[in-house]
């Protein structure tokens, strides 16, 4: 009967997952667990899938008592390398010191389970991960229950489980690694029990990330460090305008310095270049500076800034697309002209500069190819090398390399970069090939968080609360034209363009935005925090004008003006209110208090700082952020999202803090004329207080960077009397 | 193309490359060692920091040819120094890193200013560490890092 059970079990399962055992290379047995394996076909039909999938999908209980977990995502500093196998591992009842983690390589296992591609982005790592993580771990831990008892011939409730250990009644044990064999051959089971939070352990406890150690002696391997038996290196020398043709070129001189192997010119997503191909970067490098390149600039648009701000000024006077319309849009012209305030902000073209610069590395062998890409997005990322090759994206075998930071910029749709990789090994069958953007490649190359202008009209009621709210917003963009449009343009608006606004936690009666996306030739893209970066900026400092207009302390007056159902704002303000009023009533003098809270990515964060004016630039001396992300997984990683990702968010403050266009070319060319946030620059300290909660949990990526912007332009109100709309923010 | 002798990490290494070549690529390329890292290539981020006679030193402007027999440590040979293992084990320790790209810079960095200078200041530390760029603004636990490692060394 026990058979019998077992069977009819197992046929239920077959469909939703499958097991392996397999012997590893030295002999030892390697046991595998395949879980949710999405359903490939008709029953029976599991021995022949019809795609490979990776010989450990998730978890892996190795002999020697390691405990792999694979985790679906890039690590690019944002922790989930540590995070996701904390979840896992705690539902599975591991010994988190037996815990090791890699990244997974592109396979339809890994897609992420909200957005259906495997990504990161949209600050969903946890967020979409969590339940999926969870499952996993209570499945494999349900598993090696069963295979203890089964041992003991138990029934699996008499059995319990603690830190990679199964207990049974009397003195009975058993290590992980002892069943791990025996597990395997247990049925998945369709559903496992899941802990009540009082019965976390490793969720929710400040643990220190798993790549640290390798990070802090230089062996930890980045997609650029990829050496790779006769690899080659590429560089590609590119239009000075964006869609600019090669009409000829002299290669004469590059060619000759020793160690090039090829020169040629190859198709960019728009217009084309000319790859250089060596053996070594600087080689590669100083062949390429001795190219002698004919462009043809003909028939494309030349972008200009100044043009350009013209052009978007005269449009922000016009009212766009509707983003949202609410009350009545002409209770503006019935509040006197003297209780009205018009604001117009203007925003650069932003550049993301990851420290580690773009990189694809490719080998082509003809019917099949592989790829090593620090990538955000896998799934784009292998179907273009697959199209360029003429392969299926199964053909290419796509491994997920650590990047060094991204920000947005390693989650491009077009994926130009690999595809510039799989373009150039297209001509060196069986030889590795590294695509490498130098950081003047980089600047200059395009993908940028567009330039915006925004024009805001406020009326203000006898309360000294906005009573009418017109809003107008001009930017391209990020997604027409590409498979994101359908589900993220509404009514001609792009939501990434007015994300931050139009879903604002302020209770504004007659609120009416719109938008305008003018077509560029400048590619964009988004940037972490995407539209909050100038929408919260915008909304932030013109509450805070509000507040002072009104006379009352900025805090009461946000608590005042939030919608009823904005709890999680409000939790996070009360919560950062209590814990900075001490400094704040104690400043010294030349400092002023700046304040901000903002919602995004379904998290909620309240901001005060310090700020003085240092060498006519702003000084934040402190920071403190209330944090409203429902259960915080790993609260130490929380805390370093956000100590670091308000420095991030300084990028857009910095003096040097633009990419500009004059006659189509960017005017910028590397750290020292696009300057990014230094130690000085960022806040001296920053205290981070997690508001208290077991909802469900929600991204820490990106919401640390729209609060700070506006909180130190605050401060810096109080302090000049002056308010700030245009960005880069000049010297003061 | 010219024959170097190079001293890193302790060790006698010969390369054979054009002297132009930087010693930030020199350790990359021919040695292998890549946990120096490009970032610009113009001395304005920090992360190809190394130590040139103890000197923290951009290596991404340095022409191997004009090394010659200094003593060259890099983030792989660091901890092998006294101060450089306290800062690796406070790094750890305050889990600093993020990306970590930049990391191996700023460690470097820091060491040569624990090195300099055992008890600094918020200004000793803006000072020596101005120039290393975290792109993920690491900088608040970069500090308390600096500060714990100069507490452990006392």
């Amino acid at each position: 009967m026990r058979a019998a059970t077992r069977l009819e079990k197992r046929s239920q399962i077959d469909r939703r997952g499958f097991l392996r055992v397999s012997a590893g290379a030295a002999g030892g047995l390697l046991v595998s667990l395949y879980l949710d394996v999405p359903a490939f076909g008709p029953e029976g039909n599991q021995a022949q899938p019809p795609k490979v999938y990776p010989p450990d999908a998730f978890v892996h209980l190795r002999p020697d008592g390691k405990i792999l977990i694979t985790v679906n995502r890039l690590e690019f500093g944002q922790g989930v390398q540590t995070s996701l196998p904390m979840i896992l591992a705690d539902e599975m009842d591991a010994d988190w010191s037996h815990v090791i983690a890699e990244l997974a390589p592109a396979a339809d296992v890994y897609k992420d389970p909200v957005f259906g591609i495997q990504m990161v982005g949209g600050s969903g790592s946890i967020a979409h991960s969590f339940q999926q993580y969870r499952e996993l771990g209570a499945k494999t831990r349900a598993m090696l229950i069963a295979a203890a008892a089964d041992r003991w011939h138990l029934s699996p409730d008499q059995c319990r489980s603690e830190n990679s250990v199964v207990y049974g009644p009397g003195n009975r044990s058993a290590r992980y690694a002892e069943l791990a064999n025996d597990a395997a051959r247990q049925p998945v089971p369709e559903k496992a029990r899941l802990k009540n939070p009082s019965e976390f352990r490793i969720i929710g406890k400040k643990i220190r990330r798993l790549d640290s150690r390798p990070k802090c002696d230089g062996s930890q391997k980045f997609g650029l460090d990829l050496d790779l038996p006769g690899m080659k290196t590429a560089v590609v020398a590119r239009p000075p305008v964006f869609g600019g043709r090669v009409r000829k070129f002299d290669d004469k001189d590059a060619r000759a310095i020793d160690g090039v192997r090829e020169v040629f010119e190859i198709p960019l997503t728009k217009g084309s270049g000319v790859a250089v191909v060596a053996d070594r970067f600087w080689t590669a490098k100083q062949a390429r500076d001795r190219l002698k390149i004919d462009w043809d600039l003909s028939g494309i648009e030349h972008p200009d800034s100044s043009q350009l701000w013209l052009k978007y000024q005269e449009l922000v006077r016009t009212t766009g697309n509707v983003a949202v319309t609410r009350g009545d849009e002409s209770a503006l012209e019935r509040i006197p002209r003297t209780n009205r305030i018009v604001a117009e902000y203007e925003f650069p073209y932003l550049a993301h500069t990851p420290m580690e610069p773009l990189n694809a590395s490719v080998r082509f062998n003809g019917d099949r190819a592989e790829a090593w890409v620090p990538s955000q997005f896998q799934t784009m990322d292998q179907m273009a090398i697959a199209e360029v090759l003429g392969l299926k994206p199964e053909q290419v075998t796509f491994h997920t390399e650590f990047a060094g930071g991204g920000f947005g910029r390693r989650a491009v749709i077009d994926a130009h970069v690999p595809r510039e990789a799989a373009l150039i090994a297209r001509r060196f069958r069986g030889t590795p090939i590294k695509l490498f953007w130098t950081r003047e490649d980089d600047v200059r190359g395009g993908y940028y968080r567009p330039m915006h202008a925004h024009r805001v009209e406020i009326g203000i009621g006898r309360d000294g609360m906005p009573a009418a709210w017109r809003h107008v917003i001009v930017g391209q963009s990020l997604v027409a034209g590409t498979p994101f449009e359908s589900f993220l343009i509404k009514n001609g608006v792009d939501e990434t363009a007015v994300e931050g606004t139009a879903d604002t936690s302020y209770n504004i009666p007659n609120f009416h935005v719109s938008a305008h996306h003018p077509k560029v030739n400048v590619p964009v893209l988004w940037w972490r925090s995407v539209g909050h970066t100038h929408n919260a900026f915008v909304m932030e400092t013109l509450i805070d004008e509000l507040a002072t207009r009104a006379k009352m302390d900025p805090i009461v007056y946000r608590r005042r003006l939030l919608k009823s159902e904005a709890k999680k704002l409000r939790a996070a303000l009360d919560l950062m209110d209590e814990k900075s009023a001490r400094w704040r009533s104690s400043l010294p003098g030349g400092h002023a208090v700046g304040i901000s809270c903002h919602e995004s990515f379904d998290t909620a964060v309240a901001c005060a700082v310090d700020v003085s004016i240092e060498n006519k630039r702003p000084r934040i001396h402190r920071a403190t952020v209330a944090v409203n992300c429902g259960l915080a997984v790993n609260p130490l990683t929380v805390e370093s999202q956000f100590q670091a990702g308000l420095g991030f968010g300084v990028t857009q403050l910095m003096a040097r803090g633009a990419i500009t266009f004059k006659d189509g070319r960017v005017e910028q060319r590397n750290f020292d004329s696009y300057t990014p946030p230094y130690i000085v620059d960022a806040p001296v300290s920053v205290e981070v207080h997690i508001v208290p909660s077991t909802d469900a949990p929600t991204g820490c990526g990106e919401p640390p960077v729209p609060v700070i912007s506006p909180a130190v332009v605050n401060a810096l109100a109080k302090l000049t009397g002056k308010r700030y709309r245009s960005l880069p923010l000049a010297s003061l | 193309m010219a024959t170097y002798q190079l001293n890193v990490n302790g060790q006698r290494k010969q390369v054979n490359v054009d002297p132009s070549t930087p010693l930030l690529w020199v350790l990359r390329e021919e040695l292998k060692m890549t946990g120096t890292k490009y970032g610009c290539g113009i001395s304005a981020c920090g992360a190809c920091t190394v130590h040139l006679d103890g000197v923290a030193t951009r290596s991404c402007v340095v022409p191997v040819s004009l090394v010659s027999d200094r003593s060259i440590v890099t983030i792989e040979g660091i901890g092998a120094d006294p101060v450089g293992r306290a800062v690796q084990d406070a790094w750890v320790d305050k889990d600093v890193v993020q990306c970590g790209y930049c990391q191996s810079g700023q460690i470097m960095s820091a060491v040569a200013l624990l090195q300099a200078t055992p008890r600094p200041s918020d200004t000793n530390i803006e000072e020596s560490m101005g120039g290393n760029l975290c792109r993920c603004a690491t900088y608040v636990r970069i500090r308390e890092a600096i500060k714990s490692a100069s507490q452990q060394l006392k």
